[in-house]
């Protein structure tokens, strides 16, 4: 497990049935939960420093992301993923914290606050998946060539590039490994159309939400936001300018500055 | 050596701008593209080649599983195969394979197969390859995470299936069933040779060599590019200790057998431009999914043969005669030409179970008649003494021909 980059990210485990989760957490104010979207946490974000400003931010790796392990490999069902989330969620000290999900992450953060209402103040999603419409199917994640992820995921390419290069001190076989096994958990999740069922359960969600989608995200359509929106009882929808399917990389500032928005 | 004789069954009347016009030979490939009329004749002729094979005296034929593509028409290999074996006697029939992850139940495979192999008098031989990302986890939409756990569990409940004496409750990961009980169960004892055919993956040599089951590389790459991956295979079997006996070991081998090497261009030529050009056209973006490839074979610097080639496919074009016969995709000459580079292929590589390929492409029936008959009169003979110093454990045993039902 490669060791956060910034010294004032304190870096704890937790386990889930054996398999090491590692927990991120910097800043201090009211406690705001992350579930990263497609790659995970390879290294810190500048949204996460923007959100760390004013909030003690806490980032839990998901089974099979980077600092997740080979947790998914034990993961064979969507009940099986809820369950851990829940576990992980709530040994990282996040219950009543609000909470962030952002396209993978968002699936199970929408399933957490669904399932368990009480244990979040407030929900927000940016692009989230696992919402399957028929009308308005979410991109094929999982088609793709190898040299299409960046402009795929990112309105400027080179942020995902940079957010997925290996850092100085990393094994380059290991860190392939890794990006290769978040690919494979979000598969593992969600393939192979990205439907995980949330739309029965979003419903359910009674906490107020806000979904957040970049204007030029190439997965997560306007109309399936609109979706979401209608599934979820009173859930507003924020659309950042400049920002792809991860709208946090490409325009930090303003969705930390919704965000923040939204859970004062 | 054993000689098995591998179809196919490809599409045969894939235009010729195909590649410049498509994505892909698989997965999505248009199904305007398929015509059932002319389906009928190919199929039809692909039975007669595979008949005249058996009957001129190959050790077996051999048939095998995709989907959604026009490499290969056989979503159903044990339909051809139980066809094969009414209409054969002596030749063992050789399913490699059925893919096993992707039966619900997976017990269906030892229903089947434990039908062809009561119908055959014991002439079986079961594969159980992992699959083609294309045909497991794009054409079927297997999760590729889950790909290999589901293949393994299924491998376990069919050879139980087989092999336990009374029904039984099965409870895999992905797979309960209260009610195990395989009827029919198969003429071979404790049951038919397991033969895994494989791509280049470390776990696969690992899973053979523990079984002890035969291991088929079925490379379209030819000998020379083989060297590694089998290498790689025969590393293995000496650090477990076992006997380097060739007849563990399967490879694939395109080959084209004239009484010229001139009249062997001009009879091959087009079929192996046809097969390379067309048949080979996969898209990048359907052979790579996440997670299937495993983080050991990742570490192991190998790359699936199936993304090689995709990745080729995207670079350049690799499907000119000259380049095929040099890189040793196709080996290629006269009777005499042949019989010495199959004993280099099988020597190098050290395989007692070599599946010349001599339909490929848009090969007519005529000249398949003509490739199988001249390998089977003139190199077959030539080489069957190879490895004659080693038993073959892996090989059917069929019922005596005087138990055999009559006609």
């Amino acid at each position: 497990m490669n060791p956060p980059q910034d010294s004032a990210i304190d870096q704890s485990i937790i386990d889930l049935d054996g398999h090491d989760i590692r927990v991120w957490r910097k800043g201090a104010g009211p406690r705001v939960g992350y579930f990263a979207g497609w790659g995970g946490l390879p290294r810190w974000t500048p949204f996460l420093d923007e959100l760390s400003k004013r909030r003690e931010v806490v980032a839990p790796s998901l089974p099979g992301f980077p600092g997740g392990g080979r947790a998914h490999l034990d993961l064979d069902t969507q009940f099986d993923w809820v369950v851990a989330a829940r576990r992980i969620f709530m040994a990282a000290g996040l219950e009543g914290a609000d909470l962030i999900g952002a396209s993978v992450g968002g699936a199970l953060a929408a399933e957490i606050a669904a399932l368990w209402p009480g244990s979040v103040r407030r929900l927000a999603l940016i692009s989230p998946l696992g919402y399957y419409d028929e009308a308005a199917p979410p991109a094929d994640m999982f088609a793709r060539r190898a040299d299409e992820y960046p402009a795929f995921l990112c309105a400027d390419p080179g942020l995902w590039r940079a957010h997925v290069a290996p850092s100085a001190s990393a094994n380059d076989v290991e860190w392939e490994i890794d990006a290769a096994r978040a690919a494979e958990a979000a598969a593992r999740l969600l393939w192979p159309l990205g439907n995980s069922g949330v739309a029965k359960r979003a419903p359910m969600i009674s906490r107020p939400t806000l979904l957040l989608r970049g204007d030029r995200d190439q997965v997560v359509s306007s109309a399936l936001l609109a979706k979401w929106q209608a599934a979820i009882p009173g859930a507003k929808v924020r659309t950042i300018s400049d920002a792809g399917h991860l709208a946090d990389l490409d325009n930090p500032a303003a969705v930390a500055a919704a965000v923040l928005d939204f859970t004062r | 050596m054993n000689f098995l004789w591998f179809h196919l069954m490809p599409y045969m009347d894939l235009p010729a701008d195909f590649r410049a016009k498509n994505p892909s030979v698989w997965v999505d490939i248009d199904p305007a593209l398929f015509d059932p009329a002319r389906a009928h004749q190919m199929y039809n002729d692909y039975f007669d080649e595979l008949e005249y094979a058996a009957k001129v005296g190959f050790d077996a034929i051999c048939v095998n599983e995709h989907h959604s593509n026009a490499y290969g028409l056989m979503p159903s290999p044990n339909l051809v195969a139980m066809a094969l074996a009414r209409a054969t006697k002596d030749a063992k029939i050789c399913v490699l394979g059925n893919s096993i992850a992707l039966y619900n139940p997976p017990t269906r495979v030892a229903e089947e197969f434990a039908m062809i192999d009561c119908v055959s008098g014991g002439r079986l031989i079961a594969g159980f390859p992992v699959g083609t990302p294309m045909d497991t986890c794009f054409a079927y939409s297997t999760n590729p995470s889950q790909l290999r756990q589901r293949y393994h569990e299924a491998h376990d409940l069919i050879v139980r299936a087989w092999t336990e004496p009374k029904p039984f409750a099965f409870n895999g990961r992905f797979t309960q069933q209260a009610h195990v009980n395989a009827w029919p169960r198969p003429i071979q004892k404790p049951h038919p040779p397991i033969w895994i055919p494989g791509g280049g993956s470390v776990e696969t040599w690992d899973f053979c060599v523990d079984n002890d089951y035969v291991y088929c590389y079925l490379s379209y790459g030819g000998y020379k590019i083989a060297q590694d991956t089998m290498k790689g295979f025969w590393k293995v079997v000496d650090q477990a200790g076992k006997e380097r006996n060739p007849y563990r070991a399967g490879f694939l081998q395109f080959v084209g057998v004239a009484e010229s090497r001139q009249q062997a261009l001009d009879l091959y030529t087009g079929p192996a431009e046809y097969f390379y050009g067309r048949c080979q056209h996969i898209d990048p973006r359907y052979a790579g999914p996440a997670g299937y490839v495993t983080e050991e074979t990742q570490r192991a610097g190998l790359t699936g043969q199936v993304a090689r080639v995709a990745d080729r496919s995207k670079r350049r074009r690799a499907t000119e005669m000259s380049e095929i016969v040099d890189e040793g995709y196709v080996v290629l000459g006269t009777p005499d030409e042949v019989v010495e580079q199959i004993r280099e292929v099988a020597t190098s590589l050290h395989v007692g179970q070599l599946m010349p390929l001599l339909h490929f492409g848009d090969m007519s029936k005529e000249t398949t008649f003509t490739n199988t008959r001249l390998f089977a009169e003139k190199v077959i003979p030539k080489l069957k003494g190879l490895f004659g110093d080693y038993e073959d454990h892996w090989w059917p045993k069929p019922f005596a021909a005087s138990s055999v039902a009559a006609e």
